[in-house]
């Protein structure tokens, strides 16, 4: 054997290697973090998390729907979402409240009230909100809160697979049903919708995307044709409505007429002052497909998905939610899709404002693998949020979709029908029988910490984030008020969880709370920007985000230690601009729209 | 008239030498049918993770067997099995990292000068390549296992236009046998799980396939000599795949051929070493 061949082998062998030398180093920086007492949780990450939702009186359980029999053979990846969790402040007691979806045929949504004191009580049959998922009216998937009527109460829309609902906030002492009224459409298989003012009039208009095709109801099938049309290329989901809001308590439907014009199936949406016109634009995570994203001119929507990056390769988008994670004063958007092992590594997005892109030539980068928040599994909902007050925005991910037998595997059958042709998959009855098997389930959520030099590390298990339910929704919110950010879950077919945070104190916080007065009253769409300690971050207030759910509306910033806050700039959705100096931190700073 | 008489001669030796400067070199064929279909794939679906994955896996690949083929041969090698190879990665590997296009294509590339005995490689190139990552690599690695956008149309023109060219190659007998095995098996399957039979077939209508039917089991390297033998080797493969698609592996074909092709070539090196010296005898 020549020397040549010996070193060729040599080499070969040393690249066959390469691939285990690279798990082992990740595997290593895995276990740097892993399991600590919370003590110590507190002092190395700055926080940890107490799962309280029994000990506050938080006893709820979601219930999946049971679909049309022709289903039954795939019955737990169908009837697979619907549990869901957005917040409010309904009765304006200065406390955040709860609601919770529901998805069992004649099951209860919840409205948990909070009462200050450490606990809740579930008021959803008091103020009219609980029943809302009789037989014949479909089930919930998801609920956004909004004040479209500027009466300083919001108001609750509900979405289904079924008949939508919007519900009148009646100065928090209950709700009136005026879903007639408003114009809203009999039957949408929605799992997205949020509120925002695309127009900058004043009030809250509507975006509604559907998920499966309107004209499908679920229970009553006519054909078992309803499935997608191709595992990563299908248009044949539910239509996208935009509700214009009248101001008379009516909507107009606009979409086609302002270029909103899409049968993707979406997931999750999230709207965003992206360009820094003054408008919001609108980001549309598909599943089966491309992301889309529209870039907003005040009166039309121009679809740029290819044009700005996002929106190329196709995957299963399930999450859309933006944070400054660079603190750089611009926003970047996490998309959240499917990783297996060994099956399909699809890896989340993270897209990130391309440097020297802006306005409406903004580009976007996938930085996902970079800043290592590409892996999560069969990902869904996830929120951008300073857990432990150190500045900079961290991620919150749940994940797994269907928990069953742990020892028995539907991948492979779910990877045989994902490769055929449009024929074989859309047909729901050439699936193959899941037979109680998993499907992603019992997975590890992620508690991505922001380093601050563009890494995050996964701390989870060490600050106490150790459940494997299937997660879906995420909503974070500071339920006791106490300058931290609470985490809470909604689970499909498992317990609302709420992890109470405990920071190290030594790190500063200020929040906004913002109430408009030209703009919509809840203020959805204004964007504060904090400059600290030579720092600066950007946060908008959201009507709706993540999968399936809304945080709280008050602005949440994390200072680090010493701070000295040097000024918040505030942008209103009507385009004024107010300018706070050096407010002071460690409080709710409580900041009206300038007449 | 005398212009005429002399044209009939001139003619064509013109024609034939403008043939062979515009005659396609077989060899070039199926490189240029794989770009075809990549390009087709990504303009319309956009098949690919990016162009910059793919355009690193086939530049991999390309400057492994430029260095390998100097080193070890002293010459610069065609390149069209290379590019095959590169391009094989590029659509086949799955993964939002970089590196493994790169490594995928260098271990390819890298086993046909490695992995030789009596002077043949053993395995296809990209099949060993991509059957390494998944075996080592499967958190960071996946292969395309998506369709042909919504439509049949793309589908089956890729696959007469393949089917024209495998023919052309004389190497239609090997695809042929595998697309009839593959069906008759995924009837037996569906009959054995009780699995709808479209579920069994779905398969076979993604673009995997096609790079699997047209490029893998057909590479005249990697096979044995004689078209029957070709024909029973290709019929084990998909025997081997059903096999373990029965036992639930996703990547059967891939593993199958990494299993069947090697070991129908010792066989048939082993047969050809007993042959040798009875020759001699006789």
């Amino acid at each position: 054997m020549t020397r040549g061949r010996i070193i060729l082998i040599v080499c070969f062998i040393a690249l066959l290697a390469l691939p285990l030398v690279l798990k082992r180093l990740a595997t290593r920086r895995q276990t740097a973090v892993a399991k600590v007492d919370p003590t110590t949780a507190v002092s190395r990450f700055g926080f940890h998390f107490e799962e309280v939702a029994k000990a506050s009186g938080v006893n709820f359980i979601h219930q999946a729907p049971t679909l049309d029999h022709q289903l039954d053979h795939i019955m737990p990846q169908v009837a697979s979402m619907g549990a869901a969790v957005s917040v409010v402040d309904f009765d304006r007691d200065g406390w955040s409240d709860l609601y919770v979806t529901n998805s069992g045929e004649g099951s209860k949504n919840c409205l948990f009230r909070n009462l200050g004191n450490g606990s809740f009580t579930d008021v959803a049959a008091q103020v009219g909100l609980a029943d809302v998922n009789q037989v014949g009216t479909g089930v919930s998937m998801g609920a956004v809160w909004g004040d479209y009527d500027n009466d300083g109460y919001e108001d609750l829309f509900l979405y289904k697979w079924g008949k939508p609902e919007l519900f009148h906030n009646d100065s928090g002492h209950g709700f009136t049903r005026v879903t007639e009224k408003a114009g809203l459409p009999p039957w949408v298989n929605a799992n997205t919708a949020i509120w925002f003012d695309y127009d900058g009039d004043g009030r809250l208009d509507l975006f509604l995307g559907g998920y499966y095709a309107e004209d499908v109801d679920l229970w009553h099938l006519k054909t078992t044709r309803m499935m997608p049309e191709s595992f990563e290329y299908a248009k044949n989901g539910g239509r996208k409505y935009l509700f214009h809001n009248l101001g008379n308590g009516s909507f107009e439907e606009v979409s086609r007429k302002v270029g909103i014009d899409s049968r993707r199936w979406a997931l999750a949406a999230v709207a965003a002052d992206l360009r820094h016109s003054g408008h919001a634009d609108l980001f549309i995570a598909n599943d089966y497909g491309i992301s889309e994203l529209y870039f907003n001119d005040g009166k039309q929507f121009h679809e740029v998905g290819k044009q700005t990056g996002v929106g190329f390769s196709p995957k299963s988008g399930m999450n859309a939610a933006v944070g400054d994670v660079l603190n750089q004063g611009t926003y970047a958007i996490y998309v959240s899709n499917i990783s297996e092992e060994g099956v399909l590594i699809q890896g989340n997005n993270l897209w990130v404002p391309k440097e020297g892109t802006a306005g409406d030539s903004l580009q976007y980068d996938n930085l996902a693998r970079d800043m290592d928040v590409e892996i999560g599994g069969w990902s869904f909902g996830a929120q951008f949020g300073d857990l432990n007050n150190d500045g900079m925005q961290d991620l919150y991910l749940v994940n797994g979709y269907v928990s069953a037998d742990r020892n028995k595997n539907y991948w492979y059958d779910f990877s045989k029908i994902a490769g055929g042709n449009s024929t074989i998959i859309s047909d729901a009855a050439h699936w193959p029988a899941m037979e109680g098997r998993s499907l992603s389930g019992y997975q590890q959520k992620r508690v991505w910490l922001n380093d601050g030099s563009g890494k995050f590390v996964d701390v989870a298990s060490a600050v106490g984030a150790n459940d494997n339910f299937d997660g879906r929704s995420v909503a974070l919110v500071d339920l006791w008020n106490r300058g931290v950010l609470d985490v809470v879950v909604a689970n499909q077919k498992g317990p609302l969880l709420i992890y109470k945070n405990t920071t190290n104190p030594a790190n500063g916080w200020i929040d906004f709370e913002l109430e408009g007065q030209s703009s919509n009253r809840s203020a959805i769409g204004a964007e504060v920007k904090l400059f600290w300690n030579g720092q600066q971050q950007v946060q908008e207030v959201s009507g709706g985000s993540g999968f399936c759910s809304q945080s709280q509306r008050r602005l949440h910033f994390g200072l680090g230690k010493n701070a000295r806050v040097e000024k918040a700039e505030i942008r209103w959705p009507s385009g004024k601009v107010s300018t706070i100096e050096q407010p002071a931190a460690g409080q709710v700073q409580k900041i009206k729209e300038p007449a | 008239m005398s212009q005429s008489t002399s044209e009939p001669a001139i003619t064509p030796a013109i024609e034939v030498s403008e043939r062979k400067k515009f005659r396609l070199d077989n060899r070039y064929v199926p490189p240029l049918f794989i770009t075809c279909i990549l390009l087709v794939g990504h303009l319309s679906y956009g098949i690919l993770e990016s162009y910059q994955r793919t355009l690193l896996a086939i530049v991999a690949a390309i400057v492994t067997e430029l260095l390998l083929g100097r080193i070890f041969y002293g010459k610069w090698l065609n390149l069209a099995s290379a590019y095959i190879t590169g391009i094989s990665v590029g659509i086949l590997v799955r993964s939002p990292a970089f590196w493994p296009y790169a490594l995928c294509s260098v271990l390819s590339i890298m086993s046909k000068y490695v992995l030789r005995i009596k002077g043949r490689h053993l395995w296809n190139p990209s099949n060993f390549g991509i059957c390494v990552l998944l075996f080592l690599a499967p958190e960071t690695v996946s292969s395309l296992s998506i369709q042909w956008g919504n439509f049949i149309w793309p589908m089956l023109v890729i696959w007469v236009l393949g089917s024209v060219i495998i023919w052309r190659a004389r190497r239609f007998h090997i695809s042929a046998t595998y697309v009839l095995s593959f069906f008759a098996l995924a009837f037996v399957r569906s009959w054995i799980t009780g699995d709808p039979w479209q579920a069994e077939i779905a398969p076979i209508t993604g673009p995997m396939y096609q790079l699997f039917v047209f490029f893998m089991v057909t590479d005249p390297k990697t096979t044995v000599k004689s078209k029957w033998g070709q024909c029973l080797v290709v019929f084990l493969v998909a025997v081997v795949e059903s096999l373990l698609r029965l036992n639930q592996v996703v990547y059967a074909p891939l593993y199958a051929l990494f299993i069947v092709g090697p070991t129908a070539m010792l066989i048939e090196m082993w047969l050809e070493s007993r042959r040798k010296p009875s020759v001699v005898t006789a």
